[in-house]
């Protein structure tokens, strides 16, 4: 029992013997530890910028709490359980994500959700540029990244599939940058807000919300509530941005047909 | 001429990095030369009031962000540092030997009045490569009045860039990393706490800190390669790669600057300068010539902006900086100013952050170098290609998220 205790909490900001705060890699094979050790819930304390925290985990029953700022890469390669920041990520988090669930307290740097593939990210706040950047979905598993506020330019680019969807919450004005789904051949971003023609990249276009899309939007809206314990106000309308084709590209750099 | 760097033997690339990178697979690797990913970190602190800020406080920041460097270089420059000293110029030397002292020493002779010098203290650390330069600063005051003088027709800031341009392309050995007033740069080759320690960082106090921590893509590292790179008062950290610095450096080597320190950022030290001192131009606008938006985005600009954005592309369109980028530019004419400034499309990371009470401003490439010194800060992020401005005396005059050239029209 005292042993369990004991290995639910990591004080990241722990200093080492030569006075520097717990090293990225120390602090990760800590976390794996108690991970095999068959834990399920885990809080890091102090969190200063270490990269890579809790990548790659597995067990759907995990849940690991971080207080702080947690570094580059969080989740990155996340393939199960729930990560809940208390306070801002830095850039490139959930790099990679295959499955599980990303909550962010506050607002996420640039790339997050890099090449996403599943498991879903709700950001409270702001987000920064190329959110969503070349995520993709195969036979119905994608990644759904819910932005509470704005995000920068580059939203989506070279999207492949996925679910993207920007509140603009406290936002006067369109919640997203210039170039959105620049090059995307897939997947679906909604703004809550709109947007104009002028903000999208190319390949990508304007469509009409059908039923299919407010249900999606009404249960992404309903999970980011939830974790925030938040109101959203739902009579807002929400654009959404289509790619133009699936291959909005073909024959620019090569005539040959695949 | 610029091959003897390479071959210099008291300053030179340790050869360890080019062997790991071959034997990247092999798993034995010793520790410290394990091949890590990596980027430069950036990292910068100035106080409103001009209150002075430990070196201990940067040092804190670029610290904590030791996940981005290798080894290969590292700096620091404070200002306000010499208030007994803030009329004359501060230059700072490194020196590969006591005959490039000599010859250095005989040549400021011809040009300027010394006022003072003395060694700056270096506590060398185990863990570096030897050999160690000798570092010496020098308050000087240009022989004005003088035939020699008059005879260049130069402003007097012209004229001490002409000095340091000549000791730094003649003068064999000889490193001249800083000159301006009430600042100087404290730079070399090593881990960002290495170069802390040897120059003991922390005996330092200044109203404006920046430094760099760095991961040389495409230069050597070397000591004076290292970041900061100075010029008069202006310094200059970069994170990233200037892929146009062909260009840029035709248009600095016309306007009579010399590239001698075998890193394209050096370049954008010198494009400031030329910018803004010699040309007068506002600093946003300046930033607008280094990171322009697109053609078709400025058509949607009102009139008067309009015209100006057309004017900087086709005027200073050898001073964009086409590449990745993010910047922290700090100079003191004519006050202590800090600028951040990220490329136009946001290709590297660059934070900033207020301290609750309003008076610490701050700007890295992660918050974690921000929040690790200042628990309370407000981070925001500047958008691309629009510079934050932060002023002793003023405040933030700029966030970075404002429409361009906002307070340079009108």
């Amino acid at each position: 029992m005292s042993k369990r205790s004991e290995n639910m909490m990591i004080d990241a900001g722990m200093r080492n013997d030569l006075g520097h705060p717990l090293d990225y890699r120390e602090l990760n094979r800590r976390i794996r530890e108690v991970i095999a050790s068959g834990e399920d819930r885990l809080v890091l304390m102090n969190v200063m910028g270490q990269r890579y925290i809790a990548s790659a985990t597995s067990n759907p029953r995990m849940r690991i709490e971080i207080h702080g700022t947690p570094g580059n890469d969080l989740g990155a390669f996340l393939n199960g359980g729930v990560i809940e920041v208390f306070g801002n990520a830095q850039d490139v988090t959930a790099n990679t994500m295959n499955d599980g669930r990303i909550i962010v307290h506050g607002n996420s740097g640039d790339i997050t959700g890099l090449a996403a593939r599943g498991g879903t990210l709700l950001v409270k706040g702001n987000s920064g540029y190329r959110v969503g950047i070349h995520i993709k979905e195969f036979e119905g598993k994608g990644p759904n990244l819910v932005i509470g506020g704005y995000v920068n330019d580059y939203l989506g680019e070279y999207m492949a599939g996925g679910t993207i969807l920007v509140l603009g919450l406290e936002v006067e004005g369109s919640p997203v940058g210039l170039h959105v789904g620049a090059g995307m051949h897939g997947g679906r971003i909604y703004v809550r807000g709109g947007l104009e023609k002028h903000q999208l990249g190319p390949a990508a276009c304007l469509a009409d919300m059908d039923e299919k899309d407010e249900k999606v939007v009404s249960n992404l809206i309903d999970q980011y509530e939830q974790a925030f314990n938040i109101k959203v106000d739902r009579s807002v309308p929400v654009s959404k941005v289509m790619p133009l084709d699936s291959r909005p590209f073909r024959g620019h750099y090569d005539s040959t047909t695949i | 001429m610029e091959h003897d760097y390479y071959r210099s033997a008291a300053l030179s690339l340790p050869e360890a990095p080019r062997v790991f990178a071959e034997q990247s697979y092999v798993v034995d690797i010793p520790d410290q030369h394990k091949p890590r990913m990596g980027s430069c970190g950036i990292a910068g602190c100035i106080n409103i009031d001009g209150s002075l800020i430990s070196g201990a406080k940067i040092e804190k920041m670029i610290t904590t962000m030791s996940e981005r460097e290798n080894g290969l270089g590292s700096g620091f420059v404070a200002y306000g540092l010499f208030p007994d000293f803030a009329e004359e110029y501060c230059m700072q030397f490194l020196f590969e030997s006591e005959e490039a002292q000599e010859l250095t020493e005989e040549v400021l002779g011809n040009w300027v009045y010394m006022i003072k010098d003395e060694k700056v203290p270096t506590y060398p650390q185990r863990s570096m490569n030897p050999p160690f330069p000798l570092v010496w600063r020098y308050f000087v005051r240009p022989k004005k009045g003088t035939e020699a003088y008059i005879r260049t027709g130069l402003s007097e800031e012209d004229y001490m860039v002409r000095l340091v341009m000549s000791i730094n392309d003649a003068v064999p050995g000889s490193h001249c990393v800083s000159s301006g007033k009430d600042m100087a740069v404290f730079k070399g080759s090593g881990y960002a706490r290495e170069i802390a320690k040897f120059y003991d960082i922390q005996r330092y106090k200044g109203s404006m800190w920046l430094s760099h921590s760095r991961f040389p893509t495409n230069s050597p590292g070397w000591w004076a390669g290292s970041h900061p790179i100075s010029i008069l008062d202006w310094s200059v950290c970069h994170n990233g790669e200037i892929t146009s610095y062909g260009v840029n450096r035709k248009l600095v080597e016309m306007a009579g600057y010399k590239c001698t320190l075998l890193t394209d950022s050096e370049v954008v030290t010198y494009l400031w300068d030329l910018m803004v001192r010699r040309h007068r131009l506002p600093v946003t606008a300046a930033a607008f010539a280094m990171a322009p938006w697109y053609y078709r985005d400025i058509e949607r600009l009102p009139d008067e902006e309009r015209r100006l954005a057309n004017q900087l592309r086709i005027t200073y369109k050898e001073a964009f900086l086409n590449g990745p980028f993010s910047i922290l530019v700090g100079r003191s004419e004519p006050a202590v100013t800090m600028i951040a400034l990220a490329d136009r499309k946001k290709l590297r990371p660059l934070v900033m952050g207020v301290s609750d009470d309003g008076n610490s401003v701050y700007a890295a490439s992660e918050e974690c170098a921000i929040k690790s010194v200042q628990g309370d800060a407000s981070i925001w992020a500047t958008r691309a290609g629009n510079p934050a401005i932060v002023k002793v005396g003023e405040g933030i005059v700029r966030r970075g998220t404002e429409a361009p050239f906002l307070g340079a029209i009108g």
